[in-house]
Order: structure tokens, then C-alpha cells, then sequence
């Protein structure tokens, strides 16, 4: 056991977000160790996603702290950018470059944020394609991808700048059925080396391989939160309950 | 045995005739033909020809102006763009007020305004004798706050058609606002403003016309001159006509080739 006195690698505290007079976030708390998987769960319009972009300052929030890593979130623009070179981001609809090839992709935030050399971005872009399982698209367009490739290139491209903690917001949610294994894959090897990650996804399978914890989401509230058995199996609040039904049919 | 069923045979029908006649560039051949006939009497009837040689001397002010007054409008208009686009609230009500009131003024109004109002004005407050700065860059001047202004709102339309993604992917990478603007959005929104731009060009190109006002000596300019000694009115202003028409033809064949380059390209 890790000693208690280890600072988390994320901490949340009491953030709420308001949009007009909708409260998105109501008194969130959270902690996430380094190295863990946190998988978060909940209904459509739950404030999961509002929760991951706080995190790295892409929604501001209105009350609460938050502190990646020991640097306090807030609207230092030095602070900010500290941050986001060490939380690496995946959407739900990729958001690839459409105008830059594959490697392109890869390379761009590499040589203008980390500063170096494009023989050096490029050698680490082809050796991240060839971890997600596809060296040979190197210098495609997006466009010329299917769905499961564009989503593995933006997951090189978070890699690229060498996070420690990865958030991904419903990665396979835009994906047809045949392409999820494949981006899962790539997500289940990535969290086996010990990258610290909070996953928003409704994968059972990830949750159930990959996953140190389980936070149910509700109303802008977390309900509950455990391991994944616990959370899937004996769940203590009716509206997880109600939810997991839903989704587990 | 199977039973033979008699089907058709599903044949794409042939592009007739008909479709073929509908879809031919009829307008472009009939432009072609005046111009054509304009270009014939140029060759046979001195008195055309003369004028034509005439007209010709202002061609290359006209084509300067333009090109120049573009170069710097699309510069400034990118920057009141990104100003209209801007989070800070300062710049974009900059930006805001001054594409507003540029927009809310006609256009030879403008021209007046600035060529003998706002830039001697400035001459002064610069210390500068009020004649330093020539008919034909003050014409220059006015043309780029004008169109820098319809240019910005160009750029400013084709900033916010790409989603809100895209920045949100460049600054989650770390990249500032700045360097995803440069690199992400710009690069797509461009591809998307060509259209728009070209037709900024060819209106551009036709306003330098106003600028005859201030005595600047390109085409239209150089014809009323002419008429004003030679009274031929009707030969003088359809040859400028002509003229206008046939660089507006140019330069719109040529943007559509440009584009279509651009979309093959992607
Ligand atoms: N930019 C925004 N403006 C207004 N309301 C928003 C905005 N973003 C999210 N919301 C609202 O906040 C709530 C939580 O959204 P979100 O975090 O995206 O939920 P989830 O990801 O769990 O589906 C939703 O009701 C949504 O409509
Ligand atoms: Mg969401």
C-alpha cells in the first residue's frame, strides 16, 4: 500500500460549474492517484463531460480548486499551460486536424509546444503509429480513416507530448461496433503501463479489466463510487441501480 | 426449373441531347461574342482603336490599385477578423465598431472622407504638409479601410464555421490560442473563404472605378478625360465597358480554376 501522505495526482475539490442558471457541477470532489484508472459512469447530460474539461482548464470553473499534479488550476495562463502539457485529452468525435496528414497530426503540438526538431516529433510519431497499431497510415488524411483509426491517431497524438494523465471523454461512443475493440485495446495497454487515466465511457468490459474504480454521476453530483464490482454489483443508490439496468439491460 | 422471369434490362439512360444543350455555358458564349464584336471594331475602325489605345494607358493603374489595395486589405481584414473573433471584449468592440461604421456609409462617401478628411488629418498630426501624400495612395488607403472591413467579416465567417473542436483539441495539446488559430483553424477556414475572397477581388477590382473621383488616372478616370475633349461618349464608355467586362471574366474563370485546384489539392 502506497503511503497515505503521497499527494493525488488529481484533486478535486468542491467544484461547481454553473451555465446561466444550470448547475452542471454541484460540489464535486474527487481524487485520483497517479497511476490509477477511474472510470466515470452516468446518464446523458450528468456533468461528466463539463467534469474531465475543468480538469484541464477547457471549462473554467465557478467555485472549487482543482490540483494536477501540484499545480493549482486556475486562470494563470502559466499554471494553465503547465497543466495541459501533462494532461493529454481525447474527444468523442477524434477532432483530428483535417488539413494535416496523419503524422502531421502528431508532430504539430510537438514542434510548437515541446519545441522540437520535426525529425525528432517524426521519429516519435511513427513509433506511437506503430503502437496503436497503424505505422502504414503515416501519411494519410483523416478523412481517409475509418472511425477506429482516427480515434487511435488522436490518442498518438495526446501521447505525443508525453502525459501523465490521460482523459478520455467517451472515446467509442462515435464508433461503429466492429472498430471499439481496437481503440479499447489500445486504452486497456495504456492503462497495463500505468498511466493515470479517468475514462468517460459506458464499456463494461473496460471497466471490468482496466478500471480501479467506478464513479457513478448524476445531477452534476457524484452518487457513489467503489471498485467496479461493487459499483456493477451491489450498488447502493437507486439511481445507479436505475441507471445500470438501462445499460445493462 | 427455375422460372425465367423477364426482366428489363436497367440501363442508365443516355445523356441526351437535350441535357447536353441545358447545361452549356450559354451566358459565357454570349459574353464572348460581345466582347468578340467590341474586339473586331477595335481592329477595323481607327476612331475605336485610337480610343482603346487610350483607355489602354490606365489599365496598369487600375490593375495596381487593385492588386495593391487587396494585398493590404486582406492583411488588415485578417486582423479585424481575428479582433471580431477575439475574447477580449476591448478588441471586438473595436472591431465591431469599426466594420459597423465602414458598412453604414456608402462607399464614394468613404473615398471623399478619407482622401480629404481623415488623411490629412493624420499628415498633420504627423507634422506632414497636407499635399505629401499622393491622389493615387490615398485612394490606395481608402480602398484597404474599406475592404479591409467586408474582408474581416469574410474571415470572421469562416473562423466560426470550423467547431469549436478544434480549438479545444489545439489547446488541450498545450498549444496556445494564438498558435492554434495560426495553425489549426486558419488553415481550414481559408480553404473555406476562397470563394468568398474571390469575390471580394472582382468587386474590389470594379470599385477602383470610384477612385476616378479623386483624379487617380486609371481606366475610367482616363476616360472621361477623353470624352471631354473628344465627345465620342458612346464608342468611349463601351469600350470601358468592355474593358471592366472582360477583366471581371478573367479573373472569375480564374478564381473557379483556383478553387477547383484547391479542392483537388484538398
Ligand atoms: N457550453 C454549455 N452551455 C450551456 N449548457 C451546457 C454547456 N455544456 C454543457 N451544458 C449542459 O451541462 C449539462 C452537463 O453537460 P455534460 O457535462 O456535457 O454532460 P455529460 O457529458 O454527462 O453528458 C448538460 O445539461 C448540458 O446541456
Ligand atoms: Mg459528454
Amino acid at each position: 500500500m502506497v503511503a497515505t501522505s503521497v499527494d493525488p495526482m488529481i484533486r478535486i475539490e468542491n467544484v461547481s460549474k454553473f451555465y446561466g442558471h444550470f448547475r452542471a457541477l454541484d460540489q464535486v470532489s474527487l481524487d485520483v492517484q497517479a497511476g490509477e484508472v477511474l472510470m466515470i459512469v452516468g446518464p446523458s447530460g450528468s456533468g461528466k463531460s463539463t467534469l474531465l474539461r475543468c480538469i484541464n482548464h477547457l471549462e473554467v470553473p465557478d467555485a472549487g480548486r482543482i490540483v494536477v499534479d501540484g499545480i493549482l488550476v486556475d486562470n494563470d495562463e502559466k499554471h494553465i499551460n503547465a497543466v495541459r502539457a501533462e494532461v493529454g485529452m481525447v474527444f468523442q468525435r477524434f477532432e483530428l486536424f483535417p488539413h494535416l496528414t496523419v503524422i502531421d497530426n502528431i508532430c504539430l503540438a510537438q514542434q510548437k509546444v515541446r519545441r522540437r526538431s520535426r525529425a525528432e516529433s517524426q521519429t516519435i510519431a511513427r513509433a506511437l503509429l506503430e503502437k496503436v497499431g497503424i505505422p502504414e497510415q503515416a501519411q494519410k488524411y483523416p478523412e481517409q480513416l475509418s472511425g477506429g483509426q482516427q480515434q487511435r491517431v488522436a490518442i498518438a497524438r495526446a501521447l505525443a507530448m508525453q502525459p501523465k494523465i490521460m482523459l478520455f471523454d467517451e472515446p467509442t461512443s462515435a464508433l461503429d461496433p466492429e472498430m471499439i475493440k481496437e481503440v479499447l485495446d489500445v486504452m486497456l495497454a495504456l492503462a497495463h503501463e500505468g498511466m493515470t487515466m479517468v475514462v468517460v465511457s459506458h464499456e463494461m468490459g473496460f471497466a471490468r479489466n482496466a478500471a480501479h474504480r467506478v464513479a457513478f454521476m448524476d445531477q452534476g453530483r457524484i452518487v457513489e463510487q467503489g471498485p467496479p464490482d461493487k459499483i456493477f454489483g451491489t450498488p447502493q443508490h437507486d439511481r445507479t441501480q436505475l441507471f445500470l439496468s438501462r445499460i445493462l439491460h | 426449373m427455375t422460372v425465367d422471369h423477364e426482366r428489363p434490362e436497367i440501363q442508365p439512360r443516355p445523356r441526351d441531347l437535350r441535357a447536353h444543350l441545358d447545361e452549356f455555358p450559354w451566358w459565357l458564349l454570349i459574353i464572348l461574342s460581345v466582347i468578340g464584336y467590341m474586339v473586331v471594331q477595335i481592329i477595323v475602325d481607327p476612331i475605336y482603336r485610337n480610343i482603346f489605345n487610350t483607355i489602354l494607358q490606365g489599365l496598369s493603374t487600375t490593375l495596381y490599385v487593385t492588386a495593391i489595395s487587396f494585398v493590404f486589405a486582406l492583411i488588415f481584414g485578417l486582423f479585424l477578423g481575428l479582433g471580431r473573433v477575439s475574447n477580449s471584449v476591448i478588441l471586438r468592440n473595436l472591431s465591431i465598431t469599426y466594420i459597423e461604421f465602414i458598412r453604414g456609409v456608402p462607399m464614394l462617401v468613404l473615398i471623399f472622407t478619407i482622401s480629404y478628411a481623415v488623411v490629412p488629418l493624420l499628415a498633420r498630426t504627423f507634422g506632414l504638409p497636407n499635399n505629401a501624400i499622393s491622389l493615387t495612395s490615398r485612394a490606395i488607403i481608402a480602398l484597404v479601410l474599406i475592404y479591409g472591413a467586408y474582408i474581416a467579416e469574410v474571415f470572421r465567417a469562416g473562423i466560426e464555421a470550423i467547431g469549436r473542436g478544434q480549438m479545444e483539441a489545439g489547446r488541450s495539446l498545450g498549444m496556445s490560442r494564438w498558435q492554434t488559430m495560426l495553425y489549426v483553424i486558419l488553415p481550414q477556414a481559408t480553404r473555406n473563404m476562397l470563394p468568398a475572397l474571390g469575390n471580394d477581388l472582382i468587386a474590389l477590382l470594379k470599385d477602383t472605378s470610384l477612385v476616378s473621383v479623386l483624379g487617380v488616372r486609371e481606366i475610367t478616370q482616363v476616360s472621361r478625360l477623353s470624352v471631354s475633349t473628344s465627345f465620342r461618349y458612346e464608342e468611349t464608355y463601351f469600350i470601358l465597358t468592355l474593358f471592366y467586362l472582360s477583366m471581371t471574366l478573367i479573373l472569375s474563370l480564374l478564381l473557379q480554376w483556383i478553387q477547383r485546384r484547391a479542392k483537388i489539392k484538398r
